[in-house]
């Protein structure tokens, strides 16, 4: 028994992978909440595919793939709240021409690369065990920095989200906050196509946070609960995708998904919420 | 309650605003002196909405200035609560009443600062008085309309304002719950916070403000109740819409003319 836990971790690529998939997955779930609770669940997938000419990019000038999809995902958050703060086009929308324009572009990118193949399955369902150390350094700083964040605005994104009649009378910066938490959302995805890859980026982000919400009342309890189920679901799903050798993307997503399949059974507030 | 020291008193000059093409408020200017309740009426459509939102800063000005303590909108946005209408809040989302409550305090907390215990006494006391302090630990999502109601007036007091504005507060609850919305505007009052009140219910109006403002886009008469209420003013409000049966008013809602949205 003891060593059926422990013999993944007889490889250090195991390590890194457990390592990135733990921090990602509670990365997700933190961000996901603010997702959920604010109603943007199409942009987090948006965002995800929207990051694809960026790595296409990086890849043909032989630079670094995450750094790619880190500036792309930016440049697509501020895109699309520039197109909808402007009152002309609807949010979802602009967030619908502007990603699949992205994702369009990054797959003609890629299509110009002669040996693609592999990379994009990677890009698009994750290589958790093709982490490397600069990877895993990477994913944990941003970690560091995007929840600091959210710890930094805690108050302030909760008013945004539940009031923003509130927020505005109280004189909070509320076009900043917004692309603030655009920007995060963008981070959060750069992280997250090294586990569950560009395709299933938006279930990490969403399915904990929602499982979570329907297990709790408050925000903080939230936050925390969705920690936790992003956590198990990374680890179970690595472990399952070791044991029985399938894509570990696929493996987080369809844990995540049974989880929520029982908060759902079980939850609390079942009868208050309406399916839409 | 002690009594504020500032005495807020509100100042509308000749205003223009609306949301796109023609403005739906036209050339409007009265002041509220200090500590005074003021009633705000008017047909559907009339333009009572976008004058509170004007008020609160959500919607910008196209002519013309509001000033509060003499000085400009947004100077004192600190001292003005606002209570919107009921469906503009998301009642599924995971606070619970207290946590509403403690975000009227945010205004005066610093940017990292969190709620202390003093906020938190505010809050439960602004709960008490709206008679909901049972209900501080419940989740948001199990209240009726007029407990909804009242979390949200709780949470304007927890503010402290000056100016308090609430945006037809007696439409869909209960009888109670609109007496104790009448009992605290009468009790701050007393202290000197200047109310401003949007209502369909013209005999409340008559009887339970100290001011009345008559607006159809324009405005029509602004003045103790019994001066704003006289037949020509009520017929050029509300056209064919109103009618008064041995002194009470009642509003024909029944069909807001077609150019208005």
């Amino acid at each position: 028994m003891i060593e059926f836990i422990t013999s993944p971790f007889t490889y250090s690529f195991m390590q890194r992978g457990f390592l990135a998939a733990l921090l990602v997955g509670v990365l997700c779930s933190v961000v996901g909440v603010y997702i959920v609770l604010r109603g943007m669940a199409f942009l987090g997938d948006a965002l995800a595919h929207a990051i694809l000419p960026g790595v296409a990019i990086a890849y043909l000038l032989g630079g670094n793939l995450i750094l790619g999809a880190f500036v792309a995902s930016i440049v697509v958050a501020i895109g699309i709240g520039f197109f909808s703060s402007e009152g002309t086009i609807k949010e979802d929308t602009a967030i619908g021409i502007l990603f699949s324009a992205a994702f369009a572009l990054g797959v003609a990118l890629i299509s110009s690369i002669r040996t693609y193949a592999v990379d994009l399955t990677h890009i698009l369902f994750g290589n958790v065990l093709g982490v490397s150390e600069k990877d895993l350094i990477f994913t944990a700083v941003l970690t560091v920095i995007i929840l600091l964040i959210v710890a930094v605005n805690y108050k302030q994104f909760m008013v945004i989200s539940f009031d923003p009649i509130l927020a505005s009378m109280m004189r909070l910066p509320v076009q900043f906050l917004r692309y603030l938490m655009l920007v995060m959302l963008g981070l959060t995805v750069v992280v997250s196509i090294q586990t569950v890859g560009v395709g299933l980026a938006a279930a990490m982000l969403v399915t904990p946070a929602a499982s979570a919400y329907l297990l709790t009342r408050r925000m903080p309890s939230m936050m925390i609960v969705s920690a936790i189920i992003g956590a198990i679901s990374s680890l179970v799903g690595l472990y399952i995708s070791y044991y029985i050798n399938i894509a570990s993307g696929s493996a987080i997503v369809l844990t995540a998904t049974l989880i929520f399949l029982f908060a759902f059974a079980f939850s609390p507030r079942r009868s208050k919420i309406s399916i839409s | 309650m002690n009594t504020i020291t500032e005495l807020a008193h509100l100042e509308v000059k000749n205003i223009e605003a609306g949301y796109n093409g023609e403005s739906v408020l036209k050339k409007i200017s009265f002041s509220v002196p200090a500590g005074q309740s003021l009633a705000v009426v008017g047909p559907n459509g009339a333009g009572k909405s976008t004058l509170f939102k004007v008020l609160v800063g959500l919607l910008p000005l196209r002519s013309g200035s509001i000033q509060i303590h003499d000085k400009p909108l947004g100077y004192h946005m600190d001292c003005v609560a606002y209570v919107p209408q009921r469906e503009a809040i998301d009642w599924r989302f995971p606070v619970t009443v207290l946590d509403v409550v403690v975000m009227g305090r945010f205004g005066k907390l610093k940017w990292l600062q969190r709620p202390g215990k003093a906020d938190l006494d505010i809050a439960l006391h602004s709960l008490d008085q709206m008679g909901i302090a049972d209900l501080a630990k419940n989740s948001i999502a199990d209240l009726s309309g007029g407990q909804q109601q009242r979390v949200f007036l709780a949470r304007a007091l927890a503010q402290k304002p000056h100016i308090l504005l609430l945006d037809e507060p007696f439409t869909g609850v209960d009888a109670g719950t609109q007496e104790t919305t009448m009992k605290l505007l009468e009790e701050l009052q007393n202290i000197g916070v200047t109310s401003m009140v949007s209502t369909h219910d013209l005999n409340m109006a008559a009887t339970r403000f100290s001011q009345v403002l008559l607006i159809n886009r324009k405005l029509i008469a602004h003045g103790k109740p019994d001066q704003v209420f006289t037949p020509e003013n009520l017929q050029i409000g509300f056209g064919g819409q109103v009618l008064s049966m041995q002194g009470v008013m009642v509003v024909d809602e029944c069909c807001p003319p077609d150019d208005l949205h």
